[in-house]
């Protein structure tokens, strides 16, 4: 009794935690039950069950609800995509001017919407591909074929990589001084000389144009969501669940939107680039002292005033590492959406994946974290630059980087023009080194691959069938053996337990959705991969974290290591472990172990720094050791920071299980692959994308609510 | 007294919801508790009182008394809830945004704690900037800005960012910026508040030379009652809302009118504040020494004087006539007797 009154949390968890086991063993499994493969398929088979909902049939297997319940939703995927197909096929037919055939023709607005966007955005990314590459069809687009015909020389020639190498340095020196000019420079004569321009600048020409695409409309929709309530609270809930929803899952619909090629990709990257742009936006100028707004309305600013000279300018750095979050999506988008047939690097690791061409792939992968890593260093250089003061400087002093690129741009033509006498008949290097004409590395890695396969085979191989015959296998059918009943109660029950009533609630709703989903057991596939993902992966990191906390330098250096490791785009994290372990789960969960090891490491190290200088003193004062200094001090006040890191450990490993469906597991996300190839899919791909967000959801629900009472409770903010 | 500038008649404050509905229903007679109960607070709460033309109120209060809330009332950064504002006859609250921001944009400056500068503009840009959006050129703007940096004596560090600057500079540009388009109306809100003790004494010094040489309608807000007694013609001292006394520096340490008032003037030192004029006994003009005081001098500067007198000591004006006369033991009633007596 003592014990009840002194920890009543203890036993309210021991309480949950019985019943969940309870229910767990008094609930059989169906003996016709057949795991993964058991709930709706959309197959015929005379045994399933079928309703009826808004027209739409959905046949499925049923068995005891206690066990699991029935598809509900099973019409959902299928009436999205029913509406989505009758929105852009028979909706609101229009007469419209069409312009090659000059005649009136019918077609339904959503579609025409979508033909003139997609237009408008190939052609924002001809024009810069054109730029880098040099192409015809920019001029086409203004004039005709016939002219360009007529007039070759119009034709774009496109910048010789001399040009843009020497531009990067000049901006980056610019921006941040000599030792990024560099960084730039030598990433670019790399790509260059390593023959992978020509898909490198296809890849920037993309996130050229979907970066600031996304930073406009970020911008704006934050701005309208910061002046008005009512627009902050219809994006919010978009917001969240975009933060969690897999990459993967939007490619599906704007398949059926907007077809497949690099303006799809470009529309899809800005649906998932713009949420955090906004979300940035709307910190920034919250973050805005009141008494600057009230000094810029005392000095009779319009709202329009106001807003451009006084809100934007004060919360630009935020604003700014907004943009570098926008161009970070856009690199991790820029790979995925090769599956729905953008070019450039990312097309090409696919490519080279499937081929399991582990050098090629080595090699593309190299490049994009390569570009990445530089452009994210450039805009956070950019976010962090106080702005410069020009008044009393020379002409020569002012322009002197205008000055610098224009001998450059002499220099790379004259350069290239040399070239052509040089390199008669063959390529013109100093013009641009044509794709896989460079030096290559792929065979000497594929060699190296293939040396570890024959000389570790015994020893991976033991390794894997160890973890997948005697770890993961026991513990993927300890998770689907859950009937959903104790699932639903378990979850519930730790809602009510950490936020009361509310938490409850929400969390019922959102694993309710997942449970009455044609997906259930898939679900628990996902949760199994992640929740192993997650929990080696918070050992891994609180343990990197602390023990490189105890050091200054250690901890500065590992936050740059993470900062460096969270620039590569997440698919990237696949082609090491698929060099060393194949095709088999355990290569996705080491490369989701990987993946979700860095912000674990990087909010442990956050949090222990977070604890004030002054309890620390406090606390050598007392007399304390180190290690009781860390138990007693550091370790509580810094455990609500952790726990946000937890937080996005889980979204993490949640991306990369799903991006490991590209490997080949059982999770949701194949099914999401699948959606991909099937053009029915985009209903399916849309709900199971929502599944996994709201998998996401319910841990993030969760652990903010703690976090924030646990906080309150400290006292810290 | 010359023309009255600033007029407030009743002006209510209340924060909530349903505040406007409240305040109708309460008929003039709000209760900060009862509000309270009801999920609303009063800010200012039934504020009456007039600024002449190159007058000087200070309005003192304790953090949470609303003299802040008044002051933004005023400058119409908040609506009042309640109340007529007049500034030079117009109805502040019957404005349009168009008409108020041309009201702010010629009439009104405002200097705050915290400085409030704009972090992306130097010093010369961030005078220029209340010039700039009301559409001066550059070259006027910055011609303008210049003089502005030389009145407050920042010369040499006109293309300083705020960040380069110390707090005492930092106010000097916020100062300077709210004096840029000539404003008739001056709102300072604890502009010193921020700053070291020796920082905030020179600028006091410095805000009084000002003042001396632009001789600006201002409202000054501050929780110093020092600084108050320092700079003030008249004095508003606030609490909870409600503003307790509003009086001359000189009456409020003589007559403190509520408890709350008294409280605050008992540290003070008599003999900084008050001069001759306040103590003399108007009535008595024969059997005088042969000293004569002016009765516009402080206590302090000819209290040692007095002092040595065993006479009465005549108390003149400006024009050498006899005013009044003032008892040796006076001087000492004020100084000592003051703090017990509190009727």
């Amino acid at each position: 009794m003592q014990y009840l009154k002194k920890y009543p949390k203890l036993f309210q968890w021991l309480f949950l935690l019985i019943v969940f086991f309870a229910l767990c063993f008094a609930i059989e499994v169906p003996e016709t039950y057949k795991f993964i493969r058991g709930q709706a398929e959309f197959v015929k088979d005379p045994n399933q069950s079928v309703y009826f909902f808004l027209g739409k049939e959905v046949r499925y297997y049923a068995f005891d609800v206690f066990w699991r319940l029935p598809p509900l939703l099973g019409w959902l995927p299928i009436w999205i995509n029913d509406s989505l197909f009758f929105l852009m096929n028979e909706w609101m037919p229009m007469e419209f001017w069409n312009e090659d055939t000059q005649e009136f023709k019918t077609r339904p607005l959503l579609l025409q919407i979508s033909r003139n966007l997609t237009a408008f955005m190939t052609f924002l990314i001809e024009l810069i591909r054109e730029i880098l590459l040099g192409g015809l069809e920019t001029i086409v687009a203004f004039t005709s074929w016939d002219f360009i015909d007529a007039y070759p020389w119009l034709e774009l020639p496109g910048l010789p990589w001399t040009i843009v190498a020497a531009g990067a340095a000049i901006l980056s020196y610019k921006l941040s001084g000599k030792g990024l000019a560099l960084f730039a420079g030598l990433t670019m004569i790399y790509i260059s000389v390593f023959g992978q321009w020509k898909p490198s600048m296809q890849t920037l020409s993309f996130i050229l144009v979907a970066a600031p695409l996304s930073f406009i409309f970020g911008l704006g929709l934050g701005i309208a969501a910061y002046k008005s309530k009512r627009v902050e609270k219809a994006l919010y809930p978009i917001l969240l669940v975009m933060q969690t929803m897999p990459q993967y899952a939007v490619l599906v619909p704007a398949l059926v939107l907007f077809g497949v090629g690099d303006h799809a990709a470009v529309i899809i990257t800005m649906v998932v680039a713009v949420p955090p742009m906004i979300l940035l936006t709307i910190l920034g100028l919250r973050a805005i002292p009141p008494e600057v707004i009230e000094a810029g309305r005392m000095s009779g600013c319009t709202n329009w005033q106001l807003m451009l000279k006084v809100l934007i300018p004060t919360a630009r750095r935020d604003i700014l590492i907004g943009v570098n979050q926008v161009i970070m999506v856009c690199f991790s988008m820029a790979v995925i959406s090769a599956f729905i047939g953008a070019k450039g690097l990312g097309f090409n690791l696919l490519l080279a994946l499937n081929q399991l061409n582990i050098g090629l792939a080595l090699e593309a992968g190299l490049c994009i974290s390569l570009i990445a890593i530089l452009l994210d260093k450039m805009s956070l250089a950019w976010a962090n630059k106080q702005t410069d003061y020009f008044g009393n400087l020379t002409f020569f002093q002012r322009n002197k980087n205008v000055i610098f690129f224009s001998a450059s741009f002499v220099i790379g033509i004259i350069l290239a023009y040399v070239g052509t006498f040089i390199f008669k008949g063959s390529f013109n290097y100093l013009f641009e080194i044509p794709h896989n004409k460079g030096i290559s590395t792929a065979d000497f890695w594929n060699t190296g691959v293939d040396w570890i396969f024959d000389t570790f085979f015994v020893y991976i191989k033991a390794f894997n069938t160890w973890l997948i015959q005697d770890v993961l296998q026991p513990m993927r059918g300890l998770y689907l053996r859950m009937p959903a009943v104790a699932t639903l109660v378990l979850a519930v029950g730790a809602g009510y337990l950490i936020g009361g009533i509310r938490s409850a609630l929400v969390v019922a709703g959102l694993t309710l959705f997942i449970a009455l989903s044609p997906w259930w057991d898939r679900a628990l596939v996902t949760l199994y991969m992640a929740t192993f993902g997650v929990v080696i992966s918070c050992l891994i990191g609180f343990t990197v974290g602390t023990l490189c906390f105890q050091n200054k330098k250690s901890a500065a250096f590992m936050l740059g290591v993470c900062d460096i490791f969270q620039t590569f785009p997440s698919f990237v994290y696949l082609i090491p472990v698929m060099m060393l372990f194949g095709i088999t789960d355990t290569s996705v969960l080491i490369a989701v172990i990987v993946y979700a090891t860095i912000p674990a490491t990087r909010y442990t190290i956050e949090g222990l720094r977070s604890v004030p200088v002054g309890l620390h003193e406090a606390a050598t004062m007392s007399g304390v050791n180190k290690f009781q200094r860390l138990t007693k001090i550091e370790f509580p006040l810094a455990f609500p920071h952790m726990m946000l890191g937890l937080n996005q450990t889980i979204v993490f490993a949640l991306f990369m299980v799903i991006i490991g469906a590209f490997i080949g597991t059982e999770d949701l996300g194949q099914y999401i692959l699948k959606a991909l190839s099937d053009k029915n899919g985009a209903g399916i791909g849309l709900t199971l994308g929502i599944c996994v967000a709201f998998i996401g959801l319910i841990f993030d629900n969760l652990i903010r609510t703690w976090v924030g009472k646990r906080k309150k409770h400290l006292g810290i903010d | 007294m010359s023309e009255t500038v600033i007029k407030c008649e009743s002006v209510y404050k209340i924060f909530g919801q349903n505040a406007k509905k409240m305040l109708e229903e309460a008929n003039g007679n709000v209760e900060a508790k009862t509000f309270q109960e009801k999920g609303c607070i009063v800010g200012v709460n039934n504020a009456s009182f007039e600024v002449a033309k190159g007058e000087m109120l200070v309005v003192m209060g304790l953090s949470g008394s609303g003299k802040s809330t008044l002051l933004r009332c005023i400058s119409r950064l908040t609506d009042a809830t309640g109340g007529k504002i007049f500034i030079e006859g117009q109805d502040l609250l019957e404005l349009n945004n168009k008409e108020l921001i041309e009201l702010r944009r010629s009439k009104m400056g405002m200097v705050f704690q915290s400085f409030a500068l704009l972090p992306h503009k130097t010093v010369v840009e961030n005078i220029a900037f209340p010039l700039q959006i009301k559409g001066t050129n550059t070259e006027d703007s910055i011609n303008r800005a210049m003089e502005m940096v030389k009145l407050v004596g920042l010369d040499g560090r006109e293309n300083y960012f705020p960040r380069e600057l110390s707090g005492g500079q930092q106010q000097r540009v916020g100062i300077a910026r709210s004096l840029a388009v000539e404003p008739d109306i001056w709102f300072l809100d604890e502009p010193f508040s921020a700053l070291d003790p020796l920082i905030r004494k020179e600028m006091q010094d410095e805000f009084l030379r000002l003042q001396d040489k632009l001789q600006k309608t201002i409202m000054f807000i501050t929780h110093d009652f020092d600084e108050a007694l320092k700079l003030a013609d008249r004095i508003a001292i606030m609490k909870d809302g409600i503003i307790e006394q509003l009086d001359t520096p000189a009456n409020i340490v003589l007559n403190p009118a509520t408890e709350y008032v008294r409280k605050f003037t008992e540290e003070v030192p008599r003999e900084k504040v008050l001069i001759i004029e306040d103590v003399m006994d108007a009535s008595s003009k024969d059997n005088l020494g042969d000293l004569k005081v002016s009765k516009d001098e402080i206590i302090e500067n000819v209290a040692e004087k007095i002092l040595t007198q065993e006479k009465l000591v005549g108390v003149v004006d400006s024009n050498n006539n006899i005013v009044g006369s003032i008892k040796p033991s006076k001087i000492i009633d004020t100084v000592f007797g003051g703090r017990k007596n509190g009727n």
